[in-house]
């Protein structure tokens, strides 16, 4: 341990409650405002965001569009909670190509449309691995891609953000927005996943 | 800075492990770090290139060591002492110095909704055009600064075309170190994944990194 942190407990629980009262006490921190912070991303803010702007991309060829030319101006049309002016670009799979997303050099990850990100994508072998060998990780989360399949792999290194819009599965043709947005989850937005109609939601 | 955050590329880091079913903060600890940090950089002493270099900062074998929100609460120490809202000795003690003045007014509950929504905008208008140009070839310069820099290592020396042009944005090498924003053209450039690792990668295969303009020189 670094000598000149001997004398403080390394527990992080201590540790941060004693800088939040620390915090609080000099009057930098409002608890309230803590409070309102984690149950905004707790409960608020996630994957449901960007499942409602990838099943309007499905159901609306001309919000699609503009999706994809613009998706910081098309996401503010649909109006979810911790929305705001967001550099975010959307990624379209098709049958010919699969998207993936990683931050090599820290977590970044686009918070309005998918909350915050899981400990995989924040992880080092996730970072290391994701764009040296793609292919390999994909199969890690148990999704081969055909070798006539290209795959790109975008790494976050700006305030850019991404998005994947996955393909929209067979057998869903007669569903509306929120029955489509229940089958898309967290990892199909990332690019580790395709949308089926079997899979649970993560 | 060549430090052990630039994981691109890097082996032996062992599996990936999916958590089902996964809380959005596993400790409540983590969830109070998360806020900590929101609500004392909602102050604006600091920025978030800063805050990403705090992070850099952290030893490599401690780096290696920690959780995510581990990191984070260094991160967050480190920019707490550097910007002046807090000293060392408040820290080590967990008790204000009374010579030292209380601040600011800080975060309230009522401001919390526009601040999640005001995730930043980092683009900025500049005078003149993009050096660069949609399906221009460029090559990546080879810098090895000691500072902050969004240039990960693995890019550097390869070529690659530029796939979009993403307007001038905030230069995180100065703004990390509060030499001013210097915003700058921002690019997507595609490099083939040969490009990068060699022959026993597919072919097909592409990675798209976002650099800045001074990161690149014609091809």
């Amino acid at each position: 341990m670094d000598h000149d942190h001997q004398e403080l407990p390394s527990d992080p629980a201590l540790r941060v409650m004693a800088l939040e009262s620390l915090l609080v006490e000099k009057g930098l921190v409002d608890p309230a405002a803590l409070e309102e912070l984690i149950d905004t991303y707790e409960h608020k803010v996630g994957p449901r965001n960007g499942a409602r702007v990838v099943a309007r991309a499905w159901l609306d060829p001309a919000f699609k569009q503009r999706l994809l030319a613009d998706a910081s101006s098309a996401v503010a049309e649909l109006g979810y909670v911790g929305q705001g002016r967001e550099h975010l670009v959307v990624l379209e799979n098709t049958p010919e190509r699969h998207n993936l997303v990683v931050c090599t050099l820290c977590s970044c990850y686009p918070w309005p449309v998918l909350g915050l990100p899981p400990v995989w994508y924040k992880s080092s072998p996730y970072r290391s691995r994701a764009v040296i060998d793609p292919r390999g990780v994909l199969r890690e989360f148990g999704l081969e891609i055909g070798e006539n399949v290209e795959i790109r792999v975008w790494d976050s290194t700006s305030e850019m953000r991404y998005l994947v819009l996955p393909e929209r599965p067979a057998g869903t043709e007669g569903m509306n927005e929120d029955e489509l947005a229940e089958l898309v989850t967290r990892d199909a937005m990332i690019g580790t996943a395709k949308v089926t109609l079997e899979e649970t939601p993560r | 800075m060549n430090g052990v955050h630039d994981m691109g590329g890097m082996h032996g880091m062992g599996p990936i492990v999916p958590e089902s079913e996964e809380p959005v903060f596993h400790e409540p600890w983590e969830a109070r770090v998360f806020a900590l940090y929101r609500a004392t950089s909602s102050l604006g002493r600091w920025n978030i290139d800063a805050a990403r270099h705090a992070r850099e900062r952290i030893p490599p074998a401690d780096y290696l060591r920690m959780s995510y929100y581990e990191k984070w609460l260094a991160g967050l120490i480190t920019m707490l002492e550097e910007s002046g809202l807090v000293t060392r000795a408040e820290v080590e003690n967990g008790r204000r110095a009374p010579e030292i003045p209380k601040a600011i007014p800080p975060l309230r509950a009522e401001q919390v909704a526009a601040l999640v929504a005001e995730r930043g905008w980092f683009e900025r208008p500049v005078n003149g055009l993009p050096r660069f140009a949609v399906g221009e070839a460029v090559r990546v310069k080879k810098i090895n600064q000691t500072g902050h820099t969004r240039l990960p290592r693995y890019a550097r020396g390869n070529v690659g075309v530029v796939d979009r042009v993403h307007g001038a944005h905030v230069f995180p090498d100065s703004n990390a170190h509060f030499r001013g924003e210097s915003p700058q053209y921002l690019y997507s450039v595609r490099f083939s994944a040969r490009e990068l690792w060699g022959e026993s990668a597919s072919s097909r295969d592409a990675v798209y990194i976002d650099l800045w303009e001074d990161y690149l020189e014609p091809a």
